[in-house]
């Protein structure tokens, strides 16, 4: 009955209305013992085992945790508790505990059951070099993934041409509607907005030299040329080599695709190439129906804002063009559309197997589509030039 | 003209020597040496994560072990050339978890579109084959429905008749009672028994479903997570009384009694 030392976390005279109260003695010999009472529910002002600890004598080799039978009590007391166990393991003292209830001790004993082996997979978090190292490497194995999808793709593309790929008919007419049809009001909608973009951009600079009625010249070859091409590409990205990402995302997740290669049905031939050949079929003929809403665009601006005559309008554009600056426009489109298709399979073949890989594929897809748009455009732009196309 | 075979009684065997199967460095399992014998029902088991449908896409030619071999009558599958595999796995049917059914596709077009590949018969004829397939496995009568259009237990029966749709002599099944509730399961577990009668096929068996694999297991092995190779192998109920290892005998028992 030596030194008693009470603590309290809250209010310390109403135990009523919510304090915590802890009070410690050492009754018996190389005992630290507390005594517990009040509300001891979460959301009231915590104690931490450590605190208490300060009063244990260096001699003490248990502590007696007394809970009391009228202990109001939940999770909160479980953490105090939890956390005092804690605090005499690493002090070497055993913990008794006097009168807490049957459900309190319960809960206790499931918490401090042995947790499973915590294994994961590629185990610690490496170091800052590690990360480099491990990501060059996986950048170097995706690479050669992208090769070989690649090489397949144009052995699949051979044997097309040789007539015996295997593909069913109805898939690639349905692909076909998906990228045909059913892409004409977004493509209109961007094209014809881009048109009157380029008149507006143009308008404003050769006012300057009072050389306005070029504004037609200037959106005919910038839209059969350059713009038609590229943007219909870009909205293809984003709508269906996203579509096509997910598609064979959740095959590879359904184990669809291992299915077809169980039955030796080659997934290249049976599910990317319809999709190539629709792309690269379809995206010029988009590219044509978005370069003539791209005139009608800059047509609209041209006669409705900077009062040329439409009919002027008309002849200057159809003067300014030539079927060069179509053919360039076309076989941009062709080659965009091969790219987003391989963009948009490839991704989705090299899915992972759960719902967020199958997110990121999609994502995936739209960026490196995106990416390989611009990049093929610039190289086909200096080459054109080249060759006085 | 090539035709669908019908069951030809072919008894046929696999075995797998010295097999490891790793996942970039981490090892799943290593040193799996055992053999399926005919018209055997043999069950892989083990805990959840030891590698159980790894092991399966091996033996499947999905993924090509780190090391060792699979070998269909005596036919090593990974050293066989594209066609060779091709060749065996035209034996082979697989159910996956899921069924795994083209999704673009009705049932019969998905039973047809395999039926297709393989032979040269006339639509027709596909048709009445995919239609007897189906009936086999109780969907008479869902030919036209798309696989979204029917429960998991159906989808995973449509996949069972697209495994058969070659008269294969050897059936993969993976997980097939996951999802299902005991009712149906139950009835799969007996479809599985009454294939393996009447076509005289081999079965392989990737499941912790202990009431499927007393039910219909012949032969077993054990994948233990922790010593990552086979810790157990027999007759699953034999395995029940005689084995020794703890952990098979938890597993065998729903954690009942210790072994000890």
């Amino acid at each position: 009955m030596d030194d008693e030392v009470n603590v309290s976390w809250g209010a310390v005279d109403d135990a009523t209305a919510g304090a915590r109260h802890v009070a410690i003695d050492h009754t018996e010999r190389g005992a630290l013992r507390l005594r517990l009472s009040g509300r001891w529910t979460l959301g009231a002002p915590a104690p931490a085992a450590a605190d208490v600890f300060e009063y244990a004598r260096v001699s003490d080799t248990r502590v007696v945790v007394d809970g009391g039978r009228n202990l109001q009590w939940d999770s909160g007391l479980l953490i105090f508790l939890r956390d005092v166990l804690g605090e005499a393991e690493r002090r070497q003292m055993h913990v008794d505990f006097v009168g807490l209830s049957e459900g309190a001790r319960r809960l206790l004993a499931l918490a401090s059951a042995t947790p499973e082996a915590k294994e994961r997979p590629g185990g610690d978090r490496p170091s800052m070099l590690g990360r480099v190292g491990s990501s060059a490497i996986a950048t170097a194995r995706s690479a050669v993934e992208v090769l070989a999808f690649i090489g397949e793709a144009c052995v699949g593309v051979l044997r097309l041409l040789t007539g015996r790929a295997r593909f069913q008919r109805s898939e690639l007419l349905l692909v076909v509607q998906e990228v045909g049809a059913q892409a004409l009001p977004i493509v209109s909608l961007i094209t014809f907005l881009v048109g009157v973009i380029l008149a507006y951009v143009g308008a404003v600079q050769l006012r300057a030299f009072g050389a306005q009625a070029y504004v037609a010249d200037l959106v005919s070859v910038a839209m059969t040329r350059e713009m038609g091409a590229m943007m219909t590409a870009v909205v293809m990205a984003g709508r269906t080599g996203a579509a096509f990402a997910a598609q064979l995302g959740t095959m590879r997740v359904n184990e669809e695709i291992d299915a077809l290669t169980t039955f030796g049905i080659p997934p290249m031939e049976f599910l990317v190439l319809p999709r190539m050949i629709a792309l690269a079929v379809m995206m010029p003929l988009l590219c044509l129906y978005a370069d003539l809403l791209g005139m009608l665009g800059g047509a609209a601006v041209g006669v409705g804002l900077l009062h040329l005559g439409g009919l002027e309008y008309y002849q200057r554009s159809l003067q300014a063009i030539t079927l060069d600056d179509f053919a360039a426009g076309l076989i941009k489109a062709s080659v965009f559309g091969v790219l987003v298709a391989i963009a948009g399979c490839l991704r989705g073949m090299q899915s992972g197997r759960t719902s967020a890989a199958v997110g990121a594929a999609a994502t995936s897809a739209v960026v490196t589509g995106i990416v390989l748009i611009i990049v093929s455009d610039a190289l086909m732009t200096v080459l054109f030039d080249v060759l006085h196309l | 003209m090539a035709t669908v075979d019908v069951a030809t009684g072919i008894r046929s065997r696999i075995e797998v020597r010295d097999l490891d199967m790793r996942y970039g460095d981490r090892v799943i399992q290593r040193d799996l040496n055992f053999a399926v014998e005919p018209e055997d029902i043999f069950v892989i088991m083990g805990p959840s994560g030891s590698g159980k449908s790894t092991l399966l896409r091996h033996m499947i030619g999905l993924v090509p072990p780190a090391r060792g071999d699979v070998y269909y009558d005596h036919t090593s599958f990974w050293t066989a050339d594209a066609q060779g595999r091709q060749r065996i796995l035209r034996r082979v049917g697989v159910l996956y978890q899921e069924g795994a059914l083209w999704s673009s596709m009705t049932l019969a077009e998905n039973i047809g579109l395999v039926v297709e590949e393989f032979t040269d018969l006339p639509p027709a004829t596909i048709r009445e084959v995919a239609s007897l397939k189906l009936a086999l496995v109780g969907l008479a009568g869902f030919e036209d429905f798309y696989p979204s259009e029917i429960s998991g237990g159906m989808r995973k029966r449509a996949g069972l008749a697209r495994a058969m749709a070659l008269d294969p002599d050897i059936l993969f099944f993976d997980e097939p009672s996951s999802g299902l509730d005991p009712i149906t399961s139950r009835r799969l577990d007996d479809l599985i028994l009454e294939l393996r009668d009447s076509l005289g096929a081999t079965v392989v068996l990737v499941t912790h479903e202990l009431a499927s694999i007393f039910a219909i297991g012949t032969n077993s092995i054990f994948l233990d997570d922790e010593t990552k190779t086979i810790t157990a192998a027999g007759n699953p109920t034999k395995l029940l009384h005689e084995c020794r290892d703890p952990k098979v005998r938890r597993f065998l028992t729903r954690g009942g009694k210790d072994g000890s």
